[in-house]
């Protein structure tokens, strides 16, 4: 066993225990600081999975933009009552869940996949691929973000405006 | 390095843990939350597969998901606030106006 299989174990058991504090602890903040720990392993994994220009994307965009933003409405609208604990809940969520995780772990890992990788070239998940890639073959779903993000803005401000 | 497997599972559990959120918090910024963990956790399967096939359409397609990911997070806390200034409650159990 190399360094690199004993990293990914350590960071996949770290991100298990992350997202299962954002799932179960009952305090709002102390979920939304689980999801910040859980989505700077997420971009540990993608730079050891050689897309460095993700991993960055991944923590300006949400490890700090969409999470500041959620901190932001939290601490703005405190909600103070607690939520209900309602047990049955919980057992028919958990078994759903389980039961949506082992059948799409035995989908995914249906034999096929390739058990290694291509080997990687210097270049490859660099910035410049990337742009390279998506202004030649994905120039027209690019553009169509830049509108979905005007929509986004506008509808936000409209939602989110004070009424007169 | 490695096995895409071991990705793949870490994904579905990643997903599945994010799916519990959603059906059972009763607190809609939670229920958020849980969504971007769901999104996190096909983009980690996204990224494994751009990997291991060489291709670099996964790592595009990631790109394309955040940016979806960060307009969903704005509409919805946009509408949380908005929920929560006319109810002051969190609880989705309570909006069921267009329930039938």
């Amino acid at each position: 066993m190399d360094a690199s299989a004993i990293l990914f174990y350590v960071i996949s058991a770290l991100l298990v225990l992350a997202s299962l504090m954002v799932v179960f602890l009952r305090n709002v903040v102390h979920c939304a600081l689980a999801l910040v720990v859980a989505l700077f392993l997420i971009a540990i994994l993608f730079v050891m999975l050689h897309a460095p220009m993700v991993g960055v994307l991944q923590v300006l965009v949400y490890a700090g933009a969409i999470m500041v933003l959620f901190l932001f409405v939290i601490m703005f609208l405190n909600p103070t009552a607690s939520e209900p604990r309602p047990k049955l809940w919980w057992g028919f969520g958990s078994l759903a869940a389980l039961l949506l995780a082992a059948s799409l772990a035995a989908l995914l890992s249906n034999g096929g996949a390739p058990a290694d990788p291509v080997a990687a070239t210097e270049i490859f998940g660099s910035p410049e691929t990337l742009a390279k890639s998506l202004f030649t073959d994905f120039v027209l779903p690019f553009e169509i973000t830049s509108v979905l993000l005007l929509v986004a803005i506008i509808g936000a401000v409209v939602l989110a405006k004070r009424e007169p | 390095m490695v096995p895409l497997d071991y990705y793949l599972i870490l994904g579905a559990v990643i997903f599945a843990i994010g799916v519990i959120g959603v059906l059972v918090r009763r607190n809609l910024i939670v229920v958020l939350m849980s969504i971007e963990l769901m999104l996190n956790a096909v983009n980690l399967t996204f990224v494994a597969f751009s990997r291991y096939l060489g291709s670099m359409q996964g790592q595009v397609i990631v790109f394309f998901v955040m940016a979806v990911a960060a307009a969903e997070a704005v509409i919805g806390l946009a509408i949380v606030i908005s929920v929560f200034r006319h109810r002051r409650s969190l609880d989705p159990q309570e909006m069921q106006l267009l329930k039938w």
